[in-house]
């Protein structure tokens, strides 16, 4: 037998399944394998490279992760900077862990021991696909509101104590009816965003109200902190320059600040759970092959092996995304 | 077998996986934390237009990088040239691509903030 990962490949003969010769020693999947991650890499690190560009460009107005990110499941209202991240972080971590005992496993030629960690990898993979979706949840919907501005910016409301407050406790929504225009109503290809419940109106009238209110900008000050305005400037920014009310984000408005966040946010963790997708399904495929003794009767878990290094992929991937979007 | 499957290699191996797992789990705690409660001193220092508190995470992203690639997916047990043309390739063009982003990053928002026009308005 050969001194490498793989027993027989079935390919003695052809190109890479001569003999002891290997290019890089490696077997011929494997080293696609490598091929494949080396280029993935690099797609993800432009990524988080424009990234890096967008959020250098705006460096002065860019949202503060710690506010975007502090929810926690069944803890409404909690602010929990981070936990539920570093929680996610965690699971992908050990689904890694359990995914190399598999290989582990499977270089032992021990198959219940690798049907076991590939199913505990499997599941790490789907819980942190469903963390994923509830973080979009999340986020979509917004929590506090924000106003936006003539120039495209947004200002964000504070209390007394320069705690962030909720547009929907401060102003009301008046009655009014009125309806949305739907494509199918009218011309061609026009339609609307779907209606706010509170009107600019109703914002500037509870803002007016309630005196100890005032308004926080995009701009961060030399503290790392949000600039926040006296109660006159406050009342003529949003007098003046306020165009409407954003709840939420999406791909065009963002209430926790710049849009672009928001496009980056989607496109990164979008692409990287969808690698997160591929890789459960793959390693389901796998796993399938494992019970009905595919890789037993060919004599290698070469295959275990292969997807597990997609899978570390993920996770390699995924610590980069965090440090980037949720700590620096 | 391929990999050596006798009793002591094994054991090391094994032994190495779960070393590897709390090496990462420390690291990001160390991280979560410190992004918690951000030291002043870490954010009000820098070093080459970087806070003390981002070269922490950036260094400590790059550990936690090197023990995923170098055990979990074997990269140690590679030959000498793969992991040169893995390693290199992905250094060189990222280093290269990060720095020249960054750069043109911070020269826009300089001529944002210091031009003529006003952007908030």
């Amino acid at each position: 037998m050969e001194a490498t990962t793989v027993a027989k490949t079935g390919t003695e003969g052809q190109a890479w399944g001569g003999g002891e010769e290997q290019p890089l020693k490696a077997s011929y999947g494997k080293l696609m394998m490598w091929f494949f991650i080396t280029s993935d890499a690099l797609t993800f690190s432009g990524f988080l490279a424009a990234y890096g560009f967008s959020r250098f460009k705006f460096i002065e107005e860019w949202p503060i992760a710690d506010e975007v990110f502090n929810h926690f499941p069944f803890l409404h209202g909690v602010d929990a900077p981070m936990y539920y991240v570093a929680l996610m972080t965690f699971i992908l971590i050990f689904s890694s862990v359990t995914m190399v005992l598999a290989v582990d496993a499977g270089h032992q030629m021990k198959k219940d021991k690798v049907v076991t960690y590939m199913a505990l990898t499997i599941l790490g993979g789907i819980i942190f696909l469903g963390s994923q979706a509830w973080e979009w949840k999340n986020f979509i919907h917004g929590e506090y509101g924000a106003v936006e501005t003539r120039s495209g910016k947004i200002i964000q409301f504070v209390d007394a104590n320069g705690d962030r407050i909720a547009l929907d406790e401060f102003a009301t929504a008046s009655p009014k009816d009125r309806t949305q225009h739907l494509a199918k109503n009218g011309i061609w290809f026009s339609s609307e965003s779907s209606l706010n419940l509170l009107a600019l109106e109703d914002v500037k009238r509870g803002f007016e109200a309630n005196k100890t209110l005032r308004v926080r900008t995009m701009q961060i000050t030399e503290e790392g902190e949000k600039e926040i305005l006296t109660r006159e400037e406050s009342l003529l920014k949003l007098n003046t320059s306020g165009v409407g009310v954003i709840e939420g984000a999406n791909l065009s408005q963002n209430e926790y600040g710049a849009p672009l966040f928001g496009g980056f946010f989607f496109f990164i963790t979008g692409f990287h759970g969808f690698h997160v997708l591929s890789g459960v399904l793959i390693l389901i495929i796998v796993f399938f092959n494992v019970l009905v003794g595919t890789y037993e009767k060919r004599g290698s878990y070469e295959m275990v092996e292969k997807v597990g290094l997609y899978w570390h992929f993920v996770d390699l991937v995924w610590v980069f995304v965090f440090t980037f979007f949720y700590l620096v | 077998m391929a990999h050596d499957t006798t009793h002591g290699v094994h054991a090391g191996a094994k032994k190495r996986i779960w070393q590897v797992f709390i090496i990462l789990s420390i690291l990001t705690i160390v991280e979560v934390v410190l992004g918690i409660i951000k030291p002043d001193f870490l954010v009000h220092n820098d070093l080459v237009s970087l806070s003390f508190l981002n070269w922490i995470f950036i260094v400590l992203t790059i550990v936690k990088a090197y023990y995923i690639v170098w055990a979990f997916m074997h990269m140690e047990h590679e030959s000498g040239s793969l992991r040169r043309v893995v390693v290199w390739t992905g250094v060189f063009l990222i280093s290269y691509l990060i720095a020249i982003l960054l750069i043109e990053g911070s020269y826009i928002q300089e001529i944002y903030s210091d031009g003529y026009i006003t952007w908030d308005f």
